[in-house]
């Protein structure tokens, strides 16, 4: 039997729904506004995101379950909303639990299970590898080159982690290798850290409430895609895993071989970065 | 607590994964700090867009031929099996 309860930190008439990234959580939207499309894997109790949004964790892998948020599920694939205030029983989930099974298939030969996998993450990784190369072609290589070697490789996908997280770490992989080619002398992940902390506080300036309404889609995608560039790479790909694929800090650190502190530090540095980066665009103007 | 710290604590306080106590101590300093309280906001926002930035997409040519090479692969894989 399939059942949901709202969490108690969830204000009457929130919505429930799937983030539609195919992400293992639902979001949970402040004040019902707005559907939540962005979000943490596995939360244990109900947080708010960096994105103002509150959470609610599912089991791992769509498994029928409780979490930390009194919430029950069953795996299925379909999308659904829920409203906090009238509960009743979820007859769908977001989560994607037929994703080992349809590895398993594949390593029994199964092509079509393999290509089903290609279909539910091609664009992801896609995205990756252009955010990380900012190039498309290299992007076109990173995706080819991740699916044909996470073919190739399938026995040895153990399943200890989600076959989404070591595809991303193929990915990651094959991005950096094109990033070394690029500028081979200028390249690592190892780089030592010498951060100024207090060059945080030399550039405050409110944005308003909605500074990205400044600017057109187009504009904007533009903007963004430049300050990501303009990023280091060893900032730059924690970043994206972290915020951008929502990866967890573990995951992070499994896929980059580096330690949680490490990426916790990264992360922290590559959104301040950013914030000041973007600060030129969206601060607000005097007549505002 | 002091600005320095808040810096510190940023990630993990946007993230909702900050330990209660210290969570409080970081929002009465946010209360009174409009410095730190402006940092903390547009570094939320900051996420917030990248966060629902349109994905890029993927182009029709480029996902033929990964699906074309893929299918050559699982050829070539079928006859040797």
């Amino acid at each position: 039997m399939v059942r949901c309860q709202i969490s108690p930190v969830a204000p009457p008439g929130a919505l429930l729904e799937a983030n539609g990234r195919g992400i293992d959580f639902l979001s949970l939207t402040k004040e019902g506004e707005h559907a939540g499309k962005t979000g943490r894997r596995l939360y244990n109790k109900p947080a708010r995101n960096a994105c103002g949004l509150y959470l609610l964790a599912l089991t791992k892998e769509g498994e029928p379950g409780r979490n930390g948020s009194g919430l029950y599920l069953e795996p299925t694939r379909k999308k659904t909303i829920l409203s906090a205030t009238d509960p009743k029983p979820l007859a769908s989930t977001v989560v994607r639990d037929d994703e080992a099974q349809l590895v398993s298939a594949a390593k029994a030969g199964d092509a079509a299970a393999f290509e089903e996998l290609v279909n539910r993450y091609e664009r992801k990784i896609f995205r990756l590898g252009m955010n990380i190369t900012q190039n498309r072609e290299d992007a076109e290589d990173v995706m080819q080159e991740a699916f044909l070697k996470s073919y190739k490789n399938l026995d040895r996908f153990q399943g200890d982690s989600r076959f989404y997280t070591w595809l991303v770490r193929i990915a990651v992989n094959e991005a950096l290798m094109k990033l070394r080619k690029r500028r081979p002398n200028q390249f690592s992940l190892d780089e030592p850290l010498n951060e100024d902390d207090d060059s945080v506080f030399r550039e405050i300036q409110d944005w308003g409430p909605s500074p990205e309404q400044k600017f057109a889609q187009t504009e904007l995608n533009e903007i963004l895609n430049e300050v990501i560039g303009e990023l280091d790479p060893i900032f730059r790909v924690v970043f994206l895993l972290r915020d951008v694929e929502n990866v967890s800090t573990e995951e992070t650190a499994q896929i980059l071989g580096i330690s949680v502190a490490a990426v916790k530090s990264r992360l922290l540095r590559a959104r301040l970065k950013l914030r000041q980066k973007l600060n030129k665009y969206f601060r607000r103007s005097e007549t505002q | 607590m002091n600005c320095k710290k808040v810096i510190l604590e940023l990630s993990t306080y946007l993230d909702g994964a900050l330990d209660a106590t210290v969570r409080i101590d970081l929002e009465q300093h946010l209360a009174r700090c409009t410095d730190c309280r402006l940092v903390v906001d547009t570094t939320r926002k900051t996420i917030q867009i990248f966060c629902n930035s349109e994905p890029v997409p993927l182009p029709e040519d480029v996902r033929n031929r990964l699906h074309t090479a893929l299918l050559e692969r699982f050829r070539r894989n079928s006859k040797t099996t």
